[in-house]
C-alpha cells in the first residue's frame, strides 16, 4: 500500500497492526543525464543529494548528508553520495536509513531534503522521486514525485516527528533553491 | 630470467641441450613422444618411457617418482622430429591417486645445462585426468620453442597416445604401466611422508603441506590431509558440470566447502580415489568458506536478542571477534554521544527557560516565577532521565555482550587474567590484532572495550612515564611512574612476543643507566631477548646502529624489488626496540637514528617502544615533537587521552596489567623462550 503523498499531507507511521515503525529509509532516485555522443564524459551529470536534518525543539542538532554520513549517535545513516544518478527505474540512488528506536530522546523532528548539487532544476531531471520505506519489510510507505517540478533546485521533502509514543510522517514538498541543506535552513524553519 | 608460462603460452629456447625438471607431490611417470610436423607419432619407437627410457637426443627416468629430470638434446633429434611432447601420467593400479585432481599441481621447468630456468609452468586446473601433456618443444622456422600445453586425458596414457595417432596406443600404455609397476616394486614401498617435492621456484609453486612445516602429510597428496573432512567426496554429480580441461575448474570460481561438496567430484570417467578430496585451488589454501557464525538464539518478543560471541562478519572466529569488538566500541561511542547530546540540549534549554523566567517582569511578583523555574527544572530532569533510561538500556545490552565476548577471546585479544593465557601455546600464525588495553567512558563504567590494534604495528608505542594527573587522584611520584611505565612496557612486549610465532618477533632493550633491571627481569631471566639490555651510551649506539642498518637494507631490498637478495643471516623477524630512560645516554646522533627508526621502521618491521617522560627530553627542543606525534601514546595508569574515530569522545585508557601475584607472565615467557630455543634463535 503506497500513499502518493500530496503537499502537507500527514500520515502516521504507526503500523496497521498497532506496532510502531522501528526503522525507515528515505530513498531518492533519479535518472542520469543522457550520455552525449563522442565525449560522453562531458555529459553534464546530475547530482542530487539527500540530507536529513535532526531538530531538537526547532534547533538543528545534527545533520546527515554526503559529508557527514552518520549522525553522531549512529541512528541516522546515509548510504553514500551518488554523483550521477541511476537508470531511473525506481531504484534508490541515495538512501538515508533512520533507526527510529535509537534516535536520541531530545530529537523530535527529522527533516529530509533534496538538493541539486550540480544546479539543474527539477524540470531538467527525469524520473526523480523520493520515497519512504519501512526498512523492516521493504514496504513503501509514501512516495513523492519530483520530476516535472518547477524551476527549483531543492525541495524539502518530508519530516518525521514524534507523535505520542511513536513517530508520524508529514509530506512537505516545499520547493526551494540551494546547493546544500545549509541554504535551505530558512525554508525549513517555517515547516517545523 | 624465468618465464612463468600460462597454458598455451610459448617461449623461445636458448640452446639445444636442455633439462626438463618435473616436480609433483606424488610419484608420476614421465615420458616424451617425438612427433612430426602434424604431431603424429610414428610407432612406439617415437615414445620415450620407463620401459624404453632412451631415444636419440632424449632420456627419461626408468620409474615413477615425484621428481624427474629429463635430458634433451634437440640437435641430436632426427630431422623428422618437429615436436617433442613431455607427458606425465599417474601410475595405474597400486595405492596412489588415480587422478591429477587429487594431487598437487605438477610443476615443470625447462632449464639449461647450467641449471638456470628458462621457462616454468604449473599445471593447474586438472581434475579427472590421469595423463597429461605438460609441455611441448617444437621446431618453428628452424628454431626450437617451448609451449605450455597442460592437455589432460581422463582416459589415461592410452587416450593420450591415441590422440597423437599412435596405432598401438593401448598396448604401449599397458606396457608402460607394467614397466612402472615392476619399477615401483623394486623401489621403496612409499616415499617418505612430508617430503615436499623439490621446488626450485618457490614463488610460483604451491606450498606443500600446511605452512610447509612438515606435519603428518599423506604421502600421495599433501592436500588431502587438511580440510575436506566432509562426508561425501565421491558423490556422483551431474556429468559435464565442469569441463574436464577447464583451467581452475575447482578453484577461484567460488570457494567450495566440505558442506557443499560440488558436482565436480564425480566425473563419470573419474576413477574413484580412496580418500576425501579437497577441491580448493592448490595455491589458494584459505579459500574455504568460513564456518557460519554462531546463530543468536531467538529472542523473546519485546526483549533484545541475547548476545553471542562472534556475532559479526569475518572469515574466521578471530576476525569475527575482532569485528564484534569494534562494533561494540562504535555502539558505545554512539550511544554515549546520543546521551551527551540529549543532556547538553536539556541543559541549554533549561538555561534559556530560566533566563526567560527571570527577564519577564510579570514573574517578579507572585509565585509565577517560581513556578516557571520549577517547570523548567522539571522538563530538564524529565529529558535527562529519559536519556539516561535509553543509555542504561544500551549499556546493559553491551555489558551482556561483553560478558560473552570476553571469555571467548583468543589470547592475543584477552586480558591477562583470562584463563586462555593459562592454556597458552606458542602460536603458529600471527594474529590479526593485539590487545593494548581497555577503554571505557565515564557514563558507562561497566563496559570495558578491548583496545585492539592491528598487527603488524603501524606505529611505535610511547609509554608515557611523565607525571600525569591520574584519574583516581592518587599522585604517583616520578620514580614510581617510571617503574610503572617500564612494567607496562614489559607487559606489552611480553604479549607481543607471545602472540607471534616462535622466532618471528625479536625484542631489543636499551636501558642506558641500568635502572630498569628489576622491571625488565621477566624478559631477561626467561631468555626471550635477543641480547641482554644494552647499557651506556655505547650500548645504545650499537643497538641503534644495527637496527638502522637493518632498516636501510630491507628498504633498499624492497625498493629494488629484490627482497630475496638480503644478506644471509639477516634476521627477518619483526623487531621491537624498548628504550628506557630516554634521553639518558642519547646524543644527537642517537636521537636522529631514533627518529629515523620511528619514521621508517614500521614499514619494514622495526618498531619502537619508548618509555619516557616528554618533559625530560625538552632539552632537544622541538626536534623531538614529530617523534612523539608519530608514536601511539599509552599510559601506565588510567588516563583519558584516546579519542574514538567516530565521535571523538575522550576514552579512558587502562593498561593491561598482570593480576598481582599471578605468574602467568613468567609461564608464558618460559614457553616462548623454549619455543625460540627449539627454533634455533
Amino acid at each position: 500500500m503506497t500513499v502518493n503523498m500530496t503537499k502537507g499531507q500527514a500520515i502516521s507511521l504507526q503500523k496497521s497492526d498497532g506496532g510502531s515503525l522501528t526503522s525507515v529509509r528515505m530513498g531518492l532516485g533519479w535518472q542520469a543525464a543522457p550520455r552525449r555522443g563522442l565525449f560522453g564524459s562531458r555529459t553534464r551529470e546530475i547530482d542530487l543529494d539527500a540530507s536529513a536534518v535532526l531538530f531538537a525543539d526547532k534547533q538543528p542538532v545534527d545533520v546527515v548528508f554526503f559529508r557527514h554520513l552518520v549522525s553522531d549517535d549512529g541512528s541516522v545513516r546515509h548510504t553514500g553520495d551518488n554523483l550521477v544518478g541511476g537508470v531511473g527505474q525506481g531504484g534508490d540512488d541515495e538512501a538515508i536509513l533512520v533507526d527510529l528506536q535509537r534516535v536520541p530522546v531530545h530529537i523530535d523532528q527529522i527533516v529530509f531534503t533534496v538538493n541539486s548539487f550540480t544546479g539543474q532544476t527539477f524540470q531538467e531531471v527525469q524520473n526523480a522521486f523520493c520515497r519512504l520505506v519501512d526498512e523492516t519489510n521493504g514496504q513503501e510507505l509514501a512516495r513523492y514525485t519530483l520530476a516535472g517540478g518547477g524551476a527549483f533546485t531543492a525541495q524539502i521533502m518530508a519530516k518525521v516527528n514524534r507523535a505520542g509514543q511513536g513517530w508520524a510522517m508529514t509530506a512537505i514538498g516545499t520547493p526551494a533553491n540551494g546547493r546544500t541543506f545549509q541554504d535551505l535552513m530558512p525554508a525549513i524553519l517555517p515547516v517545523l | 630470467m624465468t618465464a612463468e608460462l600460462t597454458r598455451g603460452q610459448n617461449h623461445p629456447l636458448p640452446g639445444a641441450r636442455l633439462e626438463i625438471r618435473v616436480s609433483a607431490g606424488t610419484p608420476v611417470v614421465a615420458g616424451a613422444t617425438l612427433g612430426d610436423e602434424n604431431g603424429t607419432v610414428h610407432g612406439v619407437e617415437g615414445v620415450a618411457h620407463p620401459g624404453a627410457p632412451t631415444l636419440p637426443g632424449l632420456e627419461v627416468s626408468r620409474q615413477a617418482a615425484a621428481d624427474h629430470r629429463l635430458a634433451v638434446d634437440l640437435d641430436a633429434m632426427p630431422d623428422t622430429v618437429h615436436r617433442v611432447s613431455v607427458l606425465l601420467a599417474l601410475p595405474a593400479g597400486g595405492s596412489g591417486p588415480a587422478r591429477f585432481g587429487a594431487v598437487a599441481a605438477p610443476f615443470v621447468a625447462v632449464t639449461g645445462l647450467d641449471g638456470d630456468e628458462v621457462a616454468s609452468y604449473t599445471l593447474t586446473g586438472l581434475e579427472a585426468e590421469s595423463a597429461v601433456v605438460a609441455l611441448e618443444l617444437y621446431r618453428r622456422q628452424g628454431a626450437w620453442k617451448v609451449r605450455a600445453v597442460g592437455q589432460g586425458y581422463a582416459g589415461g596414457l592410452a587416450e593420450l597416445f591415441a590422440d597423437q595417432k599412435l596405432s598401438q596406443a593401448h598396448q604401449l600404455a599397458g606396457s608402460i604401466h607394467e614397466a612402472v609397476a615392476s619399477g615401483l616394486a623394486r623401489s621403496i614401498p612409499a616415499p617418505p611422508a612430508a617430503a615436499p617435492a623439490h621446488r626450485p621456484d618457490h614463488g610460483a609453486t604451491p606450498r606443500t603441506g600446511p605452512g610447509g612445516t612438515g606435519g603428518p602429510v599423506a604421502p600421495t597428496s599433501p592436500y588431502d590431509s587438511q580440510g575436506a573432512p566432509g562426508p561425501g567426496p565421491q558423490t556422483p554429480g551431474a556429468p559435464g558440470q565442469h569441463g574436464a580441461q577447464q583451467p581452475y575448474a575447482g578453484g577461484p570460481d567460488g570457494p567450495i566447502g566440505p558442506g557443499e561438496e560440488p558436482a565436480t567430484a564425480g566425473q563419470p570417467s573419474a576413477p574413484a580415489g580412496g580418500r576425501p578430496i579437497d577441491y580448493s585451488h592448490p595455491r589458494r589454501q584459505t579459500a574455504a568458506p568460513p564456518p557460519p557464525p554462531p546463530a543468536a538464539p531467538p529472542a523473546a518478543p519485546g526483549q533484545p536478542a541475547r548476545p553471542v560471541a562472534g556475532d559479526a562478519t569475518g572469515w574466521s572466529m578471530e576476525e569475527r571477534l575482532y569485528n564484534q569488538v569494534w562494533g561494540m566500541f562504535e555502539d558505545l561511542a554512539r550511544t554515549t554521544a546520543a546521551y551527551r547530546s540529549a543532556v547538553d540540549f536539556a541543559d541549554s534549554r533549561m538555561e534559556k527557560e530560566l533566563d526567560q523566567a527571570l527577564s519577564d517582569p510579570r514573574n517578579r511578583i507572585g509565585g509565577q516565577g517560581d513556578a516557571a523555574r520549577e517547570a523548567a527544572r522539571g522538563r530538564h530532569a524529565q529529558l535527562v532521565s529519559q536519556a539516561r533510561e535509553v543509555l542504561d538500556r544500551d549499556v546493559a545490552q553491551l555489558v551482556a555482550e561483553a560478558e560473552v565476548v570476553e571469555p571467548a577471546l583468543p589470547a592475543a585479544f584477552a586480558r591477562w587474567d583470562n584463563p586462555v593465557w593459562h592454556a597458552y601455546r606458542v602460536p603458529m600464525e600471527i594474529p590479526m590484532a593485539v590487545r593494548l588495553g581497555d577503554l571505557h567512558l565515564p557514563e558507562a563504567d561497566r563496559v570495558r572495550v578491548p583496545m585492539l590494534i592491528r598487527l603488524p604495528l603501524e606505529r611505535g608505542l610511547w609509554i608515557d612515564s611523565g607525571r600525569s594527573a591520574s584519574l583516581d587522584g592518587s599522585f604517583a611520584d616520578s620514580h614510581e611512574m617510571r617503574r610503572l611505565g617500564l612494567e607496562t612496557a614489559v607487559a606489552h612486549a611480553a604479549r607481543l612476543l607471545a602472540v607471534y610465532p616462535a622466532g618471528e618477533f625479536t625484542v631489543h632493550v636499551i636501558d642506558p643507566a641500568g635502572s630498569g633491571a628489576q622491571a625488565l627481569a621477566p624478559l631477561v631471566q626467561s631468555g626471550v631477548l635477543a641480547a641482554p639490555p644494552a647499557q651506556g651510551a655505547a650500548g645504545a649506539a650499537d643497538v641503534l646502529a644495527r637496527l638502522t642498518q637493518r632498516v636501510d637494507l630491507v628498504q633498499m631490498a624492497l625498493r629494488g624489488g629484490a627482497p630475496d637478495a638480503l644478506p644471509p643471516g639477516l634476521d627477518t623477524s619483526q623487531q621491537l626496540l624498548i628504550v628506557n630512560d630516554f634521553p639518558h645516554g642519547f646524543d644527537d646522533r642517537a636521537v636522529n637514528q631514533l627518529r629515523y627508526l620511528a619514521d621508517e621502521g614500521p614499514a619494514v618491521g622495526v618498531h619502537l617502544m619508548m618509555v619516557a617522560d616528554r618533559e625530560e627530553s625538552a632539552g632537544f627542543g622541538p626536534l623531538l615533537d614529530p617523534l612523539w606525534r608519530s608514536l601511539l601514546r599509552l599510559t601506565p595508569v588510567a588516563d583519558d587521552h584516546l579519542a574514538d574515530p567516530w565521535v571523538g569522545h575522550a576514552w579512558t585508557y587502562e593498561p593491561p596489567l598482570v593480576p598481582p601475584g599471578s605468574q602467568v607472565l613468567q609461564q608464558v615467557l618460559a614457553q616462548v623462550a623454549a619455543a625460540r630455543r627449539s627454533w634455533g634463535r
